[in-house]
């Protein structure tokens, strides 16, 4: 009988983060940024219905790369969360934090328990009355947990985007000026084209919606492509 | 122990499955003992353990619907509530009413809020307004235990059908039986008179500030023959609740509207020299 080869924790670990990173790393980049008038997620994503960006709760949005059906279970899991949470109290009683704390948990004891961890990469965001109460919780596949200030790159090329945003970020950019950026950050991460060229971002692949800063109850929209290609266009 | 925990702060494996995008569904299979109060408690036959909510009227016109409710709940004969509000707005696109037990009618609503939110989340997408409809009438049929033990809360829903462009009103039994209703439709203890009233008063092609008017004068009516259905309460300022649904969502007309409509009701009534009988005859009686 053949003994299964000795494979240390710290080997076993590494390797699993590996995989999860080559995973989410695959992935279509998703920006999160806050700004004077909300929070705003951009993505790259020319599905009309398969969405990466999601609404949880009134001021709560969700954001996502990594594998679809591994985040669309966690998204369902948050809305029943924060569901179930607003209605057994109240609804001001569901909260980014909550949220972002059951996510982590999960990832944390899927990535230690099971065969293979979620190869996800989160965004959980809640946008406050004023910018400063603003919340942006970035959560990767092994469960950590960090919160950001001002704005959060996932997926490819996640990297050149935050460099290029932490030149160009403002927090008092307003809703438009927020999007031109984004979508700038989302080109700066882009591989360029041969010749050299940066890649340009049509308003029609996008993916944009927004957390409404003052709104009384449902504060998430998706504006639609006219919207957006105008916002774009508007220098 | 909170029902969105298992101890480890993990959300639960109920949770991350992915079969059913009802929040009512969910809540049966996952904390059951939220939904509790719609199974009936042992013996308690016939003991009056919440008020009485009264009247409410939902009327087609050509730009959609319009629902309004009186403002009383009632215990026995003692008023427990004058500014009850009865009409809620179940999502963007539709109204809900209650008449019967309050405390289950509006606890029904904030599940029913609750329920069409969710499905708008989870799927990406709302709910007809047939389906809206049909999720609520089991949720009434889920309520049959306490409605046998004199615990009944009957709504009424209306809303914007999306596909097809037009108002539309459902009214509901306590067995969970939902009925189309074309016109006008009133529930509660004052919804024979306020009937009555519509009857009279609507007409095809009414626009939707003619028929709020109506629906204020039905609830008037109601009033006046119902003890338990409030009238408006023009001392305390405290006026029907009158919502509009039409394509652009769910709206309700603010107090100096329906206090205008209210006031213009009132003169109608005591110019035209014939309030509804019971006027006391001037100079003692007749030899």
């Amino acid at each position: 009988m053949s003994q299964p080869f000795y494979v240390s924790p710290e080997q076993l670990m590494k390797d699993r983060a590996d995989f999860a990173r080559k995973g989410v790393a695959r992935g279509r980049a998703v920006v999160a940024l806050a700004h004077a008038d909300g929070i705003s997620f951009v993505g790259e994503n020319p599905s009309r219905a398969l969405h990466k960006v999601s609404e949880i709760y009134d001021r709560i949005a969700f954001a996502a790369v990594g594998k679809y059906n591994e985040f669309e279970n966690l998204r369902v899991a948050g809305v029943r969360y924060a569901d179930l949470r607003g209605y057994s109290y109240d609804r001001s009683d569901v909260t980014a934090r909550g949220l972002a704390n059951a996510y982590a948990q999960t990832l944390g004891a899927v990535f230690t328990q099971e065969s293979k961890p979620y190869e996800v990469e989160l965004v959980v965001a809640e946008v406050g009355p004023t910018p400063d109460a603003d919340q942006l919780y970035r959560l990767t596949y092994d469960g950590s947990v960090v919160e950001e200030h001002g704005f959060v790159a996932m997926g490819a090329g996640a990297e050149q985007i935050s460099t290029y945003l932490r030149e160009h970020w403002d927090a008092g950019l307003d809703h438009a000026a927020a999007l031109r950026l984004t979508v700038a950050a989302l080109a700066a991460g882009a591989p360029a084209a041969a010749d050299g060229a940066v890649r340009s971002v049509e308003a029609e692949a996008l993916e944009v919606a927004t957390l409404v800063r003052g709104r009384a109850r449902r504060a998430f929209r998706r504006p639609d492509v006219a919207e957006v290609r105008e916002a774009l266009q508007r220098a | 122990m909170s029902p969105s925990h298992d101890g480890t702060g993990r959300l639960p494996a109920a949770f991350l499955a992915a079969d059913t995008s009802s929040f009512v569904e969910f809540l049966g299979r996952h904390a059951p003992d939220t939904l509790a109060q719609l199974a009936p408690p042992p013996g308690t036959a016939g003991t009056p353990l919440t008020p009485h909510a009264t009247t409410i009227v939902a009327l087609a016109c050509t730009d959609g619907v319009v629902m309004a409710g009186d403002r009383r709940a009632t215990a026995g004969s003692v008023i427990a509530s004058r500014d009850i509000v009865k009409v809620h707005p179940a999502d963007a696109h539709s109204a809900i009413g209650i008449a019967g037990a309050a405390g289950i009618g509006l606890e029904m609503i904030r599940l029913f809020q609750v329920e069409l939110e969710h499905f708008e989340k989870i799927e990406g997408a709302t709910l007809s307004l047939e389906g809206k409809a049909t999720r609520l009438a089991a949720m009434v049929r889920g309520n049959l235990g306490m409605a046998l033990q004199g615990l009944a809360a009957v709504p009424l829903f209306a809303g914007w059908d999306l596909t097809h462009g037009r108002g539309r009103i459902f009214s509901f039994d306590a067995t969970g039986g939902r009925y189309t209703e074309s016109d006008h439709h009133s529930i509660g203890s004052g919804s024979y008179f306020a009937r009555g009233s519509m009857k009279k008063r609507w007409r095809h092609g009414i626009t939707t500030a003619e028929a709020a008017a109506v629906a204020v004068e039905a609830l008037f009516d109601a009033a006046d023959d119902d003890s338990a259905t409030g009238g408006p309460d023009v001392v305390r300022r405290i006026w029907p609740v009158v919502a509009v649904v039409d394509a652009a969502g769910y709206r309700e007309l603010d107090d100096d509207a329906v206090e205008a409509l209210v006031r213009d009701l009132l003169d109608r009534r005591h110019d035209d020299d014939n309030p509804g009988g019971a006027v006391p005859e001037v100079g003692g009686t007749p030899a």
